[in-house]
C-alpha cells in the first residue's frame, strides 16, 4: 500500500478524521470528543459546531445500531465493519459513512431517503414531527427519525449510493454536507 | 416519596426528580446509544407519581443537544406529565435554549405542538 498516496488523498479532501473498523460505543465517544476539540481549536461558530456535532451523532449511531443487526451475524466479518470520514472544504463539512447492507434492505432504505429528499424544508419539519409522534420506537430508541433529522438540520438532500457487492450485500455510502 | 438523582455523563444529562416537591430537572446532553434504558427509571417513576402528584409540578428542561433516540424518550416523559395535567394538576414546563440555538427552540415548539402543555420558552445567554 502506498501510504503517501493515501496521505495525499486525505490531504486533498481535507479529511479531519477517518476510521475503518468495528463501531463500538467507546469509539463513538472518542470520535465525538476529537471532533469537538478540533472544532474548538478551529474556533468554529457555536451554531455550526452544534450542527456538525449532532449530525455526527446521528450518523455514527446509525452505524452503531446497524452493527447490532442480528441479520448480519452470519456474515460477521464483512458486515460488521464500517468506514467513516469527516472533512472540511471551504466553509462546509462533509461527513461520509460507508457500510455493508443486506440487499433485501436496500429498497426500503432507498425509498425512505428518496421520500425525504423530495420534501421542502418545511415539509421535512412536518415529517419529523409526525414521525416523532407516531408512537413507534425500536428497542434501541431509534424510531426512523435519524435520517429525517439530518435532512432537517442540514437543509440539504441526503446524497447516497448503493454499490452491489454480491448476492447478499451492497455497500451503502451516505454523504452529508453541513453548512453554516 | 421518590427522589431520582442521576449525574451527567458525556452522553447523558443530569436528572433530578423530587416527587415530594414536584420538581423535575433534566440538564445537559442527551446522546446515549440506548436512550430507552437511560430514561426508563424516570418514566417509571413519573408513572407512579401520576397516582398522587404534587401541584404544581415544575419541570426544567435545559438540553444542549439531544439525539433522535432521546427525542422519543423526552416525548414519553412529556406525555406522562400531560396525563398529570389532564387530571387537573398544574404542570409548568420551562424549556431552556441558548440564545442562538434556533434548533433547540424549535424542538421545544415541536413538543408543545404535540402535547397539551404550556411551555415557557426561556432563552439563556451563552457563556
Amino acid at each position: 500500500m502506498d501510504i503517501h498516496d493515501f496521505y495525499d488523498k486525505m490531504d486533498r479532501n481535507n479529511i479531519l478524521l477517518s476510521f475503518k473498523g468495528d463501531i463500538t460505543a467507546e469509539l463513538l465517544t472518542s470520535i465525538l470528543q476529537i471532533i469537538e476539540s478540533k472544532m474548538d481549536n478551529m474556533q468554529e461558530e457555536p451554531k455550526l459546531r452544534k450542527k456538525v456535532y449532532i449530525v455526527l451523532v446521528e450518523l455514527l449511531q446509525n452505524l452503531y445500531h446497524h452493527m447490532d443487526d442480528p441479520s448480519l451475524e452470519a456474515n460477521a466479518e464483512m458486515a460488521r465493519t464500517a468506514i467513516f470520514m469527516i472533512g472540511k472544504e471551504n466553509s462546509h463539512y462533509n461527513v461520509i459513512t460507508g457500510n455493508y447492507i443486506k440487499n433485501d434492505r436496500v429498497p426500503l432504505l432507498k425509498k425512505k431517503m428518496d421520500e425525504i429528499n423530495a420534501l421542502s424544508p418545511e415539509e421535512v419539519k412536518e415529517h419529523y414531527k409526525r414521525t416523532l409522534n407516531n408512537g413507534q420506537m425500536s428497542e434501541k430508541g431509534g424510531g426512523g427519525l435519524g435520517m429525517i433529522d439530518i435532512a432537517r438540520r442540514t437543509g440539504k438532500p441526503l446524497f447516497y449510493d448503493f454499490v452491489p457487492i454480491n448476492d447478499n450485500f451492497s455497500f451503502f455510502t451516505l454523504n452529508v454536507v453541513i453548512e453554516q | 416519596m421518590e427522589v431520582i438523582t442521576i449525574e451527567s455523563s458525556p452522553k447523558t444529562p443530569s436528572i433530578k426528580f423530587d416527587s415530594k416537591q414536584g420538581k423535575l430537572e433534566i440538564k445537559g446532553r442527551s446522546i446515549p446509544e440506548n436512550s430507552v434504558e437511560f430514561y426508563k427509571p424516570l418514566v417509571e417513576s413519573l408513572e407512579r407519581y401520576a397516582g398522587a402528584p404534587t401541584s404544581p409540578t415544575q419541570v426544567d428542561i435545559q438540553l444542549e443537544y439531544f439525539n433522535t433516540a432521546s427525542s422519543k424518550c423526552i416525548l414519553d416523559v412529556l406525555k406522562k406529565l400531560e396525563t398529570i395535567h389532564r387530571q387537573g394538576n398544574q404542570v409548568i414546563i420551562n424549556w431552556y435554549y441558548e440564545e442562538d440555538d434556533e434548533d433547540m427552540r424549535e424542538a421545544g415548539e415541536d413538543y408543545q405542538a404535540i402535547v397539551n402543555l404550556t411551555f415557557n420558552m426561556q432563552q439563556v445567554e451563552l457563556d
